[in-house]
Order: C-alpha cells, then structure tokens, then sequence
C-alpha cells in the first residue's frame, strides 16, 4: 500500500514522469496560491472519480462484458460527477466552492483524471489500492505543481534569451524539475522490494 | 473560385500557420509521451487524425441540432464513441502499437485539440471545411509529433524508424523494420526529462521562425485556448486561467 502509494507520488509521478495533465500544469503554475488550489482539486476529484468508476466497471462493465465502452462511460460519469460536485459544495459548503470552485470545470477535461482511472483498472488493483493509487497520483500532481510554481517565479526576473522567452523556457525549466524525479526512479522498489 | 480557395486554406493552415500543438500549444500531453519514437508518434497522429476528421464531420453536421448549452456534453459523447472505436480498430489490427501508446489511445477523448477544434471550427462551419479543417489539423499534429520523435528517437535511442513494420503490416511489408544510426545514445532524451526539453527547444525554433515572419509568439492563453472556457466559472471575459484578473477585481 504504501509501496503503492510513494510510487505514485515519486518514480511514476503523473506530470513529471508520465505527462499527463500538462496543460494546468503549464497553465495554472504561475502563482503558488493558485497552483496549490488546483492541485487539491484534483486530489480531491481522483479520488471521487475513482470510488465512483470502480464500482460501476466492476459491476455494470465487467459483469455484462461491457469493458469497450470504458473510455465513454468514464469521461460522462467525470464530467457529470464534476458538475455535481460544484453543485452541491455551491449549495452546502460556500467556503470550500469559493477555495475549489472555480478549478473543477477545469479539470473535468484534464487527462490525468482519466488518465489515473483507466490505469487504476490496466493494472488491475483492488478497489483499496486504486484509492490509495488516485490520492497518491493527486498528491504527486500537488508536489510537483508547487515545486514548478517555485521554479517559476524564479525564472520572472531572469535576463532570459529572446526566442526563449515565454513557453519554451518553461518547458526547458519542466525538463529540469522533471531530472530530478528521475532521481528517484529505483528508490521505491529499492526500499519495499 | 474563392470557395475553392478559402476551402484549401481551411486545410492548409492546421499544418504550420495555425500548428496545433506548435502554435495553438494544444494536445501537449501526448505529443510529449508518444513522441519516443517516430513509430509511435505515426501511429499516434494517424488514429488522433481519424478521431478529428469523424467528429469533426458528424458535430459540424449536427451543428443546428445541438442546443448550444449542453454543447460541450454532446461534443465529448461523439469524440468518445469515435475514440472507442479507433481502440477497438488499433486492438484488433495493430495490437504492438496498442501496447506501445497504452493509455493514450484511451486518453485521446480529453485531447484538447479535438475539443477545442470541435467548439472553434466545426460547430460553426459547413460539413467539408470542418473535414479539411480536422484534416489539416491532424497532419500539422502528426508533422510536430514526427519531428519531435525524430529528434528524441535519433539522439536518444539511436535508432529510426524502429519497429515501424508493425505499422507497414498492415499493407504486407515486414522486411524494413528501422535503421540502427547511434550504437551510443543520449538515452536522457527518451526519458521524460527529455520531452519537456525537446518540446522547449522545437517551439523555441517555432517562435523564432514565427517572429521573422512578424507573427506573434505561441503562448499559452490559459482558458482562451482552453476548450472549457465557456462552461468554465472562472472567466466571463475569457482572459485568463489563472484567476488573475478576477483575484485583482477583488482586492
């Protein structure tokens, strides 16, 4: 579990290692407050995605050999879970829409929640570890969105070339936020293998 | 005459004016992960051309049906089902490069470009500007993925071109199967470190191609190109994504 959990945060961190979810990643990592505010809503929507779509592949997809319409069925239950939850935290809990709000219509099209569902069921894990796999995949997102947002405003006051500036640099920067995560690659399976 | 014209600009400028992912910086997530090598890149921009050019076609034929508030829902319900059968088609007859791309094939559903090309052009435009739009669309996506991959294939796996008979199977040629160029590798760039700086540098020379034509810069707008950015709560002025402006407002 816990294996699980660090893999997902460290060697196979879905931005850094895995590219999905690059655009918030690009989009969205220039202030630290902002960053740290998607980031928690994207925790916060694996996880619901994934105790929502577990069940239903396990009993409606599985059970009637269904399994092809996976990718349609997943990114309906997203998009619609999404606009529940935005719903309901409008109506009951202000103080939270008004911190996650305004990122959740964001992330209903952001590959990493597909992305961390479909994997969840390729590589076969119990519905505990799938949840352990989605909060973990999340947190890494986190990790690396601050990390990168750090990064960033760092690179605001630099003198940098002229073709350079704007994207490409920050791509450049990715790569290298991206190295050192390389670093860890080994090191899970070092300690719990 | 003029339609004629004004139709093959509709195709041409998908390729490098108006380059999906070099110029509008759409679809980054993939043209990262499958640009490894040049066989997986051809495979992953054929199937993403298949998936444009068919829901293109069917949203821009569906355009006065759709009511333009559930749009967006109706959009992903036909890229999705398009999405599911080009899987089913890679499954049965290219299963190496099933494997190969795993869950981007899947992933193809959330791609920005196909969303984004379906609320820009097809939900406003005729049947067959919206095909040679998806089609031109989906070359300029394959064209910046093939260059991408023969930059990282070449340097970082030495090789070209390999397993690319898993492709040409399908018309009976298996012999060719990749050139061998490096036997010493820079195997960082295959990595993912290397996407990031390969994807910098290749834009970095877009730019600057661009800048001597005297075009603007490719940038990331934020919600502008975000295809979301109308159902999004966060900009009614569609200026930015991250909140900028509306922080501002408040304080």
């Amino acid at each position: 579990m816990i294996a699980i959990f660090l893999t997902a945060i460290l060697t196979e961190n879905y931005i850094l290692c895995q590219f999905l979810g690059i655009c918030p990643f690009l989009g969205v990592s220039k202030k630290l407050n902002t960053a740290v505010g998607m980031s928690v809503a994207v925790i916060f929507v694996m996880a619901l995605a994934t105790a929502v779509t577990y069940p239903i592949n396990q009993y409606l997809l599985v059970k009637n050999n269904l399994e092809y319409l996976q990718t349609i069925v997943f990114i309906l239950v997203i998009a619609a879970l999404v606009q529940f939850v935005e719903i309901v935290l409008k109506r009951f809990i202000p103080a939270l829409y008004q911190a996650l709000g305004i990122y959740l219509p964001l992330i209903t099209t952001n590959c990493a929640v597909l992305g961390v569902v479909l994997l969840n069921i390729s590589k076969e894990y119990t519905f505990a570890q799938s949840m352990i796999n989605s909060v973990g995949a999340g947190v890494g997102f986190l990790v690396a969105m601050v990390m990168f947002a750090g990064v960033r405003e760092r690179l605001e006051g630099c003198d940098i070339p002229k073709g350079l500036q704007g994207l490409p640099i920050t791509l450049v920067a990715a790569s290298l936020v991206s190295l050192s995560f390389q670093g860890f690659s080994g090191v899970v399976s070092g300690i719990f293998g | 005459m003029a339609e004629k014209k004004s139709l093959g600009k509709e195709f041409s400028k998908g390729i490098i004016k108006e380059n999906p992912v070099l110029r509008l910086v759409l679809g980054t997530c993939p043209t990262l992960a499958t640009s490894v090598s040049v066989t997986n890149s051809i495979g992953m921009g054929i199937a993403a051309t298949m998936v444009l050019i068919c829901s293109n076609i069917v949203i821009s034929a569906l355009r006065k049906v759709i009511p333009s508030k559930i749009r967006i829902p109706a959009y992903i319900v036909v890229i999705a089902s398009f999405v599911t059968i080009v899987q089913m088609l890679v499954k049965a007859f290219i299963p190496a490069l099933n494997d190969a791309l795993g869950v981007y094939l899947p992933l193809i559903v959330v791609n920005c470009i196909i969303l984004g090309r379906a609320e820009a052009f097809a939900g406003k435009n005729s049947v067959p500007a919206s095909f040679l739009d998806g089609l031109g669309m989906g070359i300029g996506f394959t064209f910046a993925l093939v260059v991408m991959a023969t930059i990282r294939e070449v340097f970082g796996a030495g090789t070209f071109l390999d397993g690319i008979d898993s492709l040409t199977k399908l018309f009976g040629a298996t012999s060719f199967t990749g050139f061998t160029i490096f036997s010493e590798p820079v195997g960082l760039l295959v990595m993912a470190p290397g996407g990031f700086l390969v994807f910098g540098l290749v834009m970095a020379l877009a730019n600057k191609v661009a800048e001597g034509k005297g075009k603007p810069k490719a940038e990331l707008k934020g919600c502008a190109a975000c295809p979301m950015a109308h159902s999004c709560s966060l900009i009614d002025t569609q200026d930015s994504c991250d909140n900028t402006a509306k922080e501002e407002a408040k304080e």
